[in-house]
């Protein structure tokens, strides 16, 4: 009794550990970020204009950059994904369907650095030949964040469609109706808060990828909706300036990051909500 | 045009699923405006003969007939055969209520959406005429645009009735409906199938002797000899010859429970 009893106060100090130090994170993160708000102001750190050196803070062009990139990122990613899934589960021959899982498994498995790379390398001259442009931006990011969210959206998507039970689609299928009209009026909606949460999850993957956006989005702070100009993502911007920030520079970027956090809280809680919804 | 009073006839079917036999040499015709029941024990093959009347069987890889099964005089595995069009005459009822995650009016409303009816006065019609031949529509009424799936498991089963009824199917076959269900429900959806075999030819698996024998006009006794044979049709005829004096020494035994 006495060895159960050890097992329980170990595995409830592993539990208390995890969560201590999310605890810790963001309350340090936002006691770093207090003298932005304090000595810089709020006007000051949400507008357009950054320049360190003047004591210009503005981190909207980043903030833009990074909703704009992820969003990007999700409009080719996820259609591409929930294709995926849907071949996976309804239409592939199960070796096939095996194959290409494997293939997107292998795909999640590729350190951001190398699809960075591969952006650098490939993607952004080809970006540059097409459009006249430097190649670096936006556009070039949202494709290297598809390729980082595929994974996710397609194995959650997949299972999601698997979890459904068959009598749906024998349902369906009794009813005349072919197998595209079966996956369109019958699984995608009976999926679709499963398919929802692999697309948020997707979006939470987005919104925090540092290096391979870094690597292509031309890390500027030009604020700009134009998909082919180099801007920054909050994360580009971090990672960019981190190294030689001091003073209200640091709190700055500081600021940043808790901005960023609290994207990802949000997009935690919806979850939440989507999940939520469902059982109700 | 095709007139003998058959609706289905299946003449020296078998059935594989890949190498494995599952029925043989099943010849069944089966009557318009009639209720015809399948009987047998678990594992006879009956529900997969009852698949092979819409071609659910499609859906089994490896799935593959032999012989013929002629529907109108049609045979309904011949190659430039529409399926979909198939599965409009042929409607299916399930072992478990599989109303689909949707409204209640919607469900209804599936199959003639699916066949291009858009109208929304035509579909409204529909919806009611199709709940009012299920027996469903003064329960749910009032509740067209909730959730089928709040609904009882009897009234679930009803309702996908309905759904059937909805795309006004020649044939419904019906995969032991009621094993899902209490007496009370049970004892509706018998009484609903022998009001609609009027208007339908229908088709029932039932592992429930008793309801055979309440319900159907003919019934088939299915049944394989050892584990591993194919299912076989032992004996065919009208059910109250089936259940008073069966010619087949195993069809007496069956429906008088002693094995099975």
């Amino acid at each position: 009794m006495a060895r159960e009893k050890y097992i329980k106060m170990l595995l409830m100090a592993c539990a208390s550990l995890s969560f201590l130090a999310i605890l810790l994170i963001f309350l340090f993160i936002f006691q770093e970020s207090l003298p932005a708000i304090t000595r810089i102001g709020i006007p000051n750190l949400f507008s357009a204009a950054w320049n360190p050196d003047k004591g210009q803070y503005g981190m909207l062009a980043f903030l833009i950059g990074t909703l704009l990139s992820t969003l990007g990122g999700l409009l080719i990613g996820a259609p591409l994904g929930i294709g995926t899934a849907v071949f996976l589960d309804q239409v592939a021959p199960s070796r096939m369907a095996n194959v290409i899982r494997r293939g997107v498994e292998l795909l999640a498995g590729i350190p951001s650095v190398v699809i960075g790379w591969f952006g650098l390398i490939i993607l952004v001259p080809f970006i540059a030949r097409i459009t006249g442009s430097a190649g670096y931006g936006i556009a070039a990011a949202s494709v290297v964040l598809a390729v980082m969210v595929l994974p996710t959206i397609t194995a959650l998507g997949a299972e999601t469609l698997r979890s459904l039970p068959p009598e749906l689609k024998e349902a369906s299928v009794a009813m005349g109706a072919t197998r595209w009209q079966t996956i369109r009026k019958v699984l995608l909606p009976a999926g679709k808060e499963g398919i929802l949460v692999a697309v948020v999850l997707g979006m939470g993957r987005a919104i925090g990828e540092t290096m391979a956006v870094q690597m292509v989005v031309g890390n500027s702070s030009q604020l700009t909706l134009n998909p082919f100009q180099p801007t920054g993502t909050l994360t580009s911007n971090l990672v960019t300036n981190m190294g030689e920030a001091v003073g209200n520079f640091r709190a700055a970027l500081f600021a940043q990051a808790l901005v960023l956090l609290i994207l990802s809280m949000i997009l935690i809680v919806s979850i939440r909500f989507i999940t939520r919804k469902k059982e109700a | 045009m095709h007139e003998n009073g058959y609706k289905f006839e299946l003449e020296e079917m078998d059935l594989y699923y890949g190498d494995f036999k599952v029925l043989e040499d099943v010849n069944l015709e089966i009557k318009k405006c009639c209720i015809t029941s399948i009987i047998g024990p678990s594992g006879c093959g009956k529900s997969s003969a009852l698949r092979c009347l819409n071609r659910m069987n499609d859906l089994v890889d490896g799935a593959r007939i032999e012989g013929s099964v002629v529907l109108d005089g049609e045979d309904i595995y011949d190659r430039n055969y529409s399926v979909v069009g198939l599965r409009k005459r042929v409607g299916m009822v399930f072992q478990k209520p599989n109303p689909f995650p949707k409204t209640i009016y919607d469900n209804v409303a599936f199959g003639p959406r699916l066949y291009g009816i858009r109208d929304r006065e035509t579909l409204d019609g529909i919806v009611e005429e199709s709940l009012k031949s299920a027996a469903l529509f003064e329960e749910v009424k009032d509740k067209l645009r909730t959730s089928a799936l709040a609904l009882s498991g009897g009234q679930q089963q009803r309702l996908c009735i309905a759904r059937v009824l909805a795309v006004q199917p020649e044939v419904i076959l019906l995969d032991e409906p009621c094993s899902a269900l209490d007496p009370i429900a049970t004892q509706r959806i018998e009484d609903l199938l022998s009001d609609l075999k009027t208007r339908y030819t229908i088709v029932i698996v039932t592992h429930n002797m008793q309801q055979a024998a309440r319900l159907s006009d003919y019934t088939a006794f299915f049944m394989i000899e050892e584990q591993g044979d194919p299912g076989k049709i032992v004996e065919y005829g009208d059910t109250n010859t089936i259940f008073t004096k069966p010619t087949d020494e195993r069809t007496e035994r069956y429906i008088t429970g002693r094995f099975g």
